[in-house]
């Protein structure tokens, strides 16, 4: 069985579990945030209006609930809806309450790692299609809709239907300013939009056993773009040192076994990859940065769940640092934590000499909720994950995707560049 | 779930996705009217004065592609749009859509989409896999429902189902 089948068959008390079988797992962790949440809360309200009873959340201790899309809050709703959430977090006992403006809160993707919430070999759910993230980490990490996610509230399980598992071998050694960001633009082009729908990703090989595991998150983060129920990385000494500074929990890893079938084995050679960008109005739609240097923008977003964490940020400064920006450019650290780190390192103040301006942990514009959205025919170049029509402000707007490496260059140059062109 | 007769209204478009089913600032609204006031607002803004109870939507693959907003099948079931023919689904969307009993992800074949015109008024027969069109006198087939699928859909969604003491296979 491959590590997904093993993690979902020792959650649901099977020996034994193939792809396609329809079984209900035990959920190790359940995450809400200030979207999903007061969705959740309604769905529950709702049910005990119908005389049934909703009196105590089935493991307050692992549910855990994160303030992101719209704070600080954008308007009264949003304001709203944060506090339904607090008040709700308050009555049910939940202790981990992220909160916005109270010590460490940001991108709930960010915190599941930054704070070692989610361990290899746990079942991960969450109300937010990103949930795969936290799949790096080598659990079994998804992403659910309101309902499903009440019901987890209520019961602790909720049914799977077991993924079959496409396994992406990533040889070679990853060059100079080529990030796991161009890796996974390529292998969403590759398979489409579409091409995991239903499915698991997993990645391994050489350039995964090297890269960090920030790198390793932005892999699994964007398996969500080509449609995949979960992406996966076998645990390692990597992800053990990792959580080892983050957490004293204890967890017992799964390993997919030797002879573990997999549906389709794509290779990769990364060697001669080129600092990639995905063109609106899809993830798939790639060009390389070089292709496409005359496309001016408007502004560079360096932000998200995928694109603000600490690497990513020391990859934007090492290209920013000493050098001004020419269009308005917004860095979002996806954490508190990550903040406070890249403040410790140098990295805001190269941002802000740079000419950008740094802005609090939060969603902000990558869901085009607000704090810096598009007008109508703007163009942005952003480290964040998806671009569809509308996906950061305005319908007509555009919205080019690239790793931080690549829009910290463009920012600097107003049009989309390669940053190994940058000298001239 | 009970499938009725109903007008289609179709958008022959591959990966509609939730921004455009409900664009992302009206996800922090959990008032299903008003959600469903903006439905399909990224592809066309008139579409909730378009829709009647009972209609279906007719659309290209991977519908609901994107984010694992619930607000989408609430939007489109508020407005009374009882079934999504697609030749395939988004999975979040998916299961959002069954789990929640708000309306049926029923997958077609691609070549069926060309048949069915905007407009058609169509009955869907579950038990025996099949589309009727009224219109144009003729049945298109249907991808059968899994076991798991067709109880929680007449349980009324998730929550209402209760038969989950073991897994069943298949
Ligand atoms: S940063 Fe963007 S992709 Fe990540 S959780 Fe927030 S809205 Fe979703």
């Amino acid at each position: 069985m491959t590590i997904t089948e093993k993690i979902l068959a020792r959650a649901s008390g099977k020996n034994v579990i193939s792809p396609d079988d329809v079984v209900f797992g035990n959920v190790d962790k359940v995450m809400m945030h200030d979207v999903s949440g007061p969705g959740v809360i309604k769905i529950l309200n709702e049910w005990e209006k119908k005389g049934n009873r909703f009196d105590r959340v089935w493991d307050p201790d692992k549910v855990w609930i994160s303030e992101d899309h719209f704070v600080p809050a954008s308007d009264r709703i949003s304001a709203e809806n944060v506090s339904t959430l607090s008040r709700w977090a308050k009555k049910y006992a939940i202790r981990r309450h992220f909160k916005y403006g109270l010590g460490q809160y940001g991108i709930c993707h960010t915190l599941s790692h930054e704070e070692g919430l989610v361990l290899p070999g746990q079942v991960y759910v969450g109300g937010d299609s990103h949930t795969n993230t936290t799949g790096a980490m080598g659990a079994f990490a998804a992403g659910l809709g309101h309902t499903d996610i009440a019901y987890v509230l209520m019961k602790g399980k909720i049914w799977f239907k077991v993924p079959h598992t496409l396994l992406f071998k990533l040889h070679g050694k990853k060059p100079d300013y080529i990030s796991a960001k161009d890796v996974i633009l390529h292998i969403i082009a590759d398979i489409g939009i579409e091409g995991a729908n239903y499915k698991c990703m997993q990645f391994t090989g050489d350039v995964v056993k090297e890269i960090s595991m920030e790198e390793r998150l932005t892999l699994t983060n964007m398996t969500t773009e080509a449609g995949a129920k979960s992406g996966i990385i076998e645990p390692d000494s990597t992800t053990y040192d990792y959580l080892s500074k983050r957490t004293t929990s204890n967890y017992s890893p799964i390993h997919g076994d030797e002879n573990a079938e997999y549906l389709d084995v794509y290779e990769y050679e990364i060697d001669q990859l080129e600092p990639t960008v995905a063109k609106p109005y899809s993830p798939a739609n790639i060009k390389t940065a070089r292709e496409l240097e005359n496309i001016e923008i408007d502004k560079a977003y360096i932000g998200s769940c995928t694109g603000a964490k600490l690497e990513d940020l020391r990859m934007s400064a090492a290209i920013l640092d000493g050098k001004k920006v020419r269009v308005r450019t917004e860095v979002l650290p996806a954490a508190q934590s990550i903040y406070l780190k890249a403040l410790q390192e140098g990295l805001i103040d190269i941002f802000i000499k740079a000419g950008a301006v740094v802005g609090p942990p939060t969603c902000g514009a990558c869901c085009g909720a607000h704090m810096g959205v598009l007008a109508k025919d703007e163009i942005c170049i952003s480290t964040t994950n998806r671009n569809f029509p509308g996906r950061m402000g305005h319908v007509d707007s555009k919205t080019y995707l690239a790793s931080p490496l690549v829009v910290a260059a463009s920012a600097l140059k107003g049009r989309i560049i390669d940053p190994r062109d940058l000298e001239n | 779930m009970n499938i009725k007769k109903g007008r289609v209204h179709k958008y022959n478009r591959d990966n509609i996705d939730t921004d455009v089913i409900i664009p992302g600032p009206y996800l922090k609204i959990h008032e299903p009217k008003e959600l469903a006031s903006h439905a399909m607002e990224g592809i066309d803004p008139d579409f909730h004065n378009k829709v009647s109870p009972g209609d279906f939507l007719l659309c290209g693959s991977n519908f609901g592609c994107g984010s694992s907003r619930e607000h989408a099948p609430i939007a489109l079931s508020t407005l009374g749009i009882q079934a999504i023919l697609a030749p395939s689904f988004a999975r979040i969307f998916y299961r959002n859509a069954v789990d929640g009993g708000y309306l049926l992800p029923i997958e077609i074949e691609r070549s069926t989409i060309d048949l069915i015109e905007d407009g058609n008024t169509i009955e869907i027969d579950l038990p025996n896999y099949k589309v009727l069109n009224l219109d144009k006198n003729e049945t298109y087939g249907i991808k059968p429902l899994s076991d798991m699928i067709i109880k929680i859909v007449e349980a009324g969604g998730l929550l209402y189902y209760s038969d989950d003491a073991k897994g069943s296979t298949g």
